[in-house]
């Protein structure tokens, strides 16, 4: 029964949740370069005036894929905080970022093309983290359902810092921030101009959007996860590591792609694969 | 209550029936020419094959693991003299191509295999000739229905192949025939329970690939095919080797498959790693891989009938028939190691090709890889994956092959690049095409969940193997969903509907390619009961009560996610119609859509590549470092078996 009201808390609240994050992280972002930056709400005006845009599109496929790729991050969100296998719900997050990817090439636009390949390199420089993090947190709870760990008594951190600190490297990427190049960002002026997103508007472009609010959700919860044990510093840290990656990505704002995916590749094998093994001879 | 009797004399008829009908068609193909009985022979084999397999599984549900004795005598002595006899055929095409260290391999294991039987008939042990137990029920399936399906497809590719290649001398009749031998032959090998069977039915899959793949008579296919030969003769010399080493020490009662599992890693493992590194050679596991990439120049069914059902998962199978005694042992850490290190290597150098074949060619190498090290790691739940790779695998793959090979003649090109947008004119090939890609790497379908159990299957492995493991798959799935994603979003980038040009695929390539994108589909559903029915008995028998593997909730989750990804999309497609359809953005003035207007005033064709990442995931360099390491792996493993034996 408890799983089933926090599913459907999830499905309402996480939306606003994440709204609200990115509202403040806007005005944050705006501070630091010196501007006054938008209302709290404005992630959701933005979202509310895209479907009020006609609809309008290159052909249907690709709206029938962005639809699939909102479906699937729901679905990945419900097995997560319905405390599901973590492992099926990295899968499924996977499978919904792979549907944006494709969304992006069926628009055949010369933009989202090369967009979709920077998104794939991401996905790429991603996904060996996760995996890792989630047989980490397996090792440290003896559990794959995301019930077990969120119940977990103790702080998964502390026989886990190599892979936290490995997650908080791809986040920057997965949040859509540093280096401004890879796929999309909200930096203005990259060349690039909306990578994957450059042929959708309107509801199609708001369903992306919602997406987005729902994966920094489900991410941020990923985060929380290493501090399980404790509500009050999981909260804090929660927002600390957003903090460093509003910093990151406002100051590393030339980083590009390739870089990126040796650092990440490179990060992930020394702090995160590093862990996981010492942690298994223990 | 069925007389048990009566079902044991079924049981072993069908067996020999799937074994032997094969040859029938075989031995009447070679001699038609008539392309009209070609079908109709060809087609009724395929289907009688197919349908005597699907029988053999509905009996073997809910049976224990049972073993035969074949009542007539000669067959071992038949046997050696065939095998002297194709020993005799491959040296003399060898002498004639001058393939003296084939030649040598050859000779080598004929003597190997001869000192073998000549002590092993000495003892006149009385070892069961025939297993059948759920596993190889399941391969006698992917056998049985997708290589008959593969026959089928081949009957009209094989027509449009002799058309684009005229000056080629038109073989078909052998060319068919061999394709039965090899549907025999791997029934053979997976109902051998008796070793030295096994290695006979084992040496004519070898002697039926080389002769498959060097079909275009070039001089690369010949080449090729003799590559083929030579790297499946020094794997397959293990095999005979370990026959020797059973007779020669535990005696000759362990010359089973089941009484040498069942006496336990002290007396098998040894013999089991040699039948492994024989089986790496025949799964193209590295370094022995390159002969599977080399296959790529024979005719597409041929490649698809190697990739999906038989001469690779002949590999697999028996690697994944030792699994119990490889569990938690350091030797079948090695292995799973080699297999591991493929997986990676492999997956690596899919994502710089852009030939479609030679991308199925390594994700098979990389997939077997993956399969390998379950066997290796040899844990219930590992074998568990390792069964539902096999079953997966083979569907998605022949699928991609078959569906390939179509386009090739239709498009003339097997290159990714120029399948831009060919979900426009051809939508229906375009769609199996898509389904099969996301049958080897997406969520809800097949090969992910194996992917998924072999991660809890490799987090209990011996530390630090299990971890070393699972970051190897880690890296190994990120890739795997580029190469793969990128090849869908090529697929899907429509310029606009053109006119359809899928009005020439003959009907017998259409029956295949329905059956098959159906059978991906099915078979994703069909996830738990394959579990339940087919392999907990077989886990339970194999290793007794076992703890629960993937739950039954999650294969729920599993089936509605997969239930919307069939359904939604048909729905959207309706709903969500644009309004207006609007040009694309091209950052300067789009004339009509894939054409803009430069600075200039010139038009130009907008063209959209992939990203390879050649420097990134050079081919040459990461099969150089990716053998040297198995290499080194396998002598490890050479060495172990050496010191443990002296001592």
């Amino acid at each position: 029964m408890n799983t089933i009201l926090a599913a459907v808390a999830f499905l309402i609240v996480a939306p606003v949740i994440g709204g609200l994050i990115s509202g403040v992280d806007r005005i944050i972002t705006a501070r630091m370069q010196g501007r006054v930056g938008p209302p709290v709400l404005q992630p959701f005006l933005d979202i509310a005036k895209l479907f009020e845009k006609e609809k309008v599109g290159v052909w249907q496929a690709p709206v029938v894929l962005i639809f699939l790729h909102l479906a699937f991050m729901v679905v990945t969100g419900l097995i997560f905080f319905g405390g599901g296998d973590l492992l099926l719900a990295i899968f499924a997050l996977t499978l919904s970022e792979v549907f944006l990817i494709l969304a992006a090439y069926s628009t055949r636009s010369p933009y989202a093309h090369v967009g979709a390949g920077r998104e794939l390199i991401q996905l790429m420089a991603v996904e060996p983290v996760i995996i890792i993090t989630a047989v980490g947190f397996y090792m440290v709870t003896g559990s794959f359902a995301a019930s077990d760990i969120f119940s977990f008594a103790g702080l998964p951190i502390l026989l886990l810092p190599g892979v936290f600190l490995s997650m908080v490297c791809i986040l920057t990427f997965k949040l859509r921030k540093s280096p401004f190049d890879l796929s999309s960002s909200h930096h203005a002026h990259q060349e690039l101009v909306k990578g994957v997103m450059t042929e959708f508007s309107g509801s199609t472009l708001g369903m992306v959007e919602i997406a987005h609010l729902y994966e920094l959700v489900i991410l941020l919860g990923l985060m929380y996860l290493f501090f399980a044990g404790n509500l009050l510093l999981g909260l804090v840290a929660v927002v600390i590591v957003y903090l460093l990656e509003i910093l990151a990505d406002n100051s590393t704002s030339r980083v590009r792609w390739l870089p990126a995916l040796r650092a990440a590749w490179v990060i992930t094998l020394v702090l995160g694969g590093g862990n996981i093994i010492i942690l298994s001879m223990l | 209550m069925i007389d048990t009797n009566l079902l044991s004399v079924m049981y072993m008829e069908l067996l020999l029936f799937l074994i032997l009908f094969p040859l029938i068609p075989a031995i009447m193909l070679y001699y038609l020419w008539s392309e009209n009985i070609r079908g109709i022979v060809v087609t009724i084999g395929a289907g009688l094959t197919a349908l005597g397999s699907i029988l053999l599984l509905a009996i073997t549900t809910g049976q224990n693991q049972s073993f035969f004795t074949v009542p007539v005598s000669g067959i071992a002595i038949l046997m050696l003299i065939l095998e002297i006899l194709i020993a005799g055929y491959l040296v003399i095409v060898s002498l004639k191509a001058k393939q003296y260290l084939v030649i040598g391999f050859v000779l080598l294991q004929l003597i190997l295999i001869g000192a073998a039987e000549w002590t092993g008939l000495q003892g006149h042990a009385e070892t069961p000739d025939l297993i059948i137990d759920q596993f190889s029920a399941i391969m006698a399936v992917i056998i049985g229905v997708i290589g008959g399906l593969i026959c089928i497809y081949a009957l009209g590719y094989m027509r449009e192949y002799q058309k684009h290649h005229p000056d080629l001398f038109d073989q078909r009749p052998r060319f068919f025939a061999v394709l039965f031998l090899f549907l025999s032959a791997m029934f053979g090998l997976v109902f051998s329970n008796n070793l030295i069977w096994m290695y006979f039915f084992w040496e004519v899959t070898t002697l039926c690939s080389f002769l498959l793949i060097r079909y275009p008579e070039t001089s690369e296919a010949i080449s090729n095919a003799f590559r083929a030969l030579l790297y499946n003769l020094i794997g397959g010399a293990c095999f005979p080797l370990a026959i020797l080493f059973i007779i020669l020490t535990g005696g000759p009662e362990n010359l089973g498959l089941g009484s040498l599992i069942a006496a336990g890693p002290a007396v098998a493992l040894i013999p089991a790693c040699l039948i492994a590194i024989a089986g790496c050679a025949k799964s193209a596991q590295l370094p022995f891989s390159s002969w599977l990439v080399g296959a790529m120049v024979a005719p597409t069914p041929v490649s698809a009938l190697l990739h999906s059902s038989t001469m690779v998962k002949a590999g697999v199978y028996v690697i994944a028939r030792f699994a119990p005694v490889f569990e938690g042992q350091i030797l079948g850490m090695l292995i799973a190691l080699i297999g591991g290190v493929t997986f990676l290597v492999a997956s690596c150098i899919a994502v710089s090709q852009s030939n479609a074949k030679k991308v199925l060619a390594y994700s098979t190498i990389a997939n077997l890889g993956l399969i390998v090290a379950c066997a290796g790691v040899g844990t219930p739940e590992a074998l568990w994956a390792a069964i539902f790779l096999i079953i997966f695998h083979a569907i998605s793959k022949s699928l991609l092959f078959l569906s390939v090979g179509t386009v090739e003649h239709r498009i003339g090109s097997r290159d990714i690049e120029d399948m831009t947008g060919l979900a426009g004119p051809m939508p229906r090939v375009g769609l199996m095409m898509l389904i099969g890609i996301a049958g080897m790497f997406l969520a809800p379908f097949g090969m992910l969940i194996s992917k998924w159990a072999s991660i809890h299957a490799f987090s209990q492995a011996v530390p630090p193997f299990g971890m070393i493991l699972i970051i190897i798959l880690a890296y190994g799935s990120a890739v795997t969903v580029f190469f793969w994603a990128k090849w869908m979003g090529k697929l899907l980038e429509v310029r606009k509907w053109e006119e359809s040009i899928e009005f020439a695929i003959s009907k017998a390539e259409w029956v295949a390619l329905i059956i098959l994108t159906a059978l991906t589909i099915i078979a994703c559903f069909g996830i738990a009961p394959i579990s339940t029915y087919l392999l907990e008995p077989l886990l339970v028998s194999m290793y007794g009560p076992i703890s629960p593997l993937i739950s039954q909730s999650n294969m729920m989750i599993m089936v509605l996610m997969l239930a919307l990804i069939v359904v939604l999309p048909m729905m959207l497609m309706k709903i969500f119609v644009p309004k207006r359809n609007l040009k694309r953005y091209m950052g300067g003035v789009t004339v009509e859509n894939g054409l803009m207007e430069g600075s200039l005033g010139m038009k130009r064709e907008v063209s959209l590549g992939n990203l390879y990442f050649e420097d990134l995931f050079p081919e040459a360099g990461l099969s150089r470092y990716g053998s040297a390491f198995t290499i080194v792996l396998i002598a490890m493993v050479a060495l172990v078996i050496l010191v443990w034996g002296a001592i």
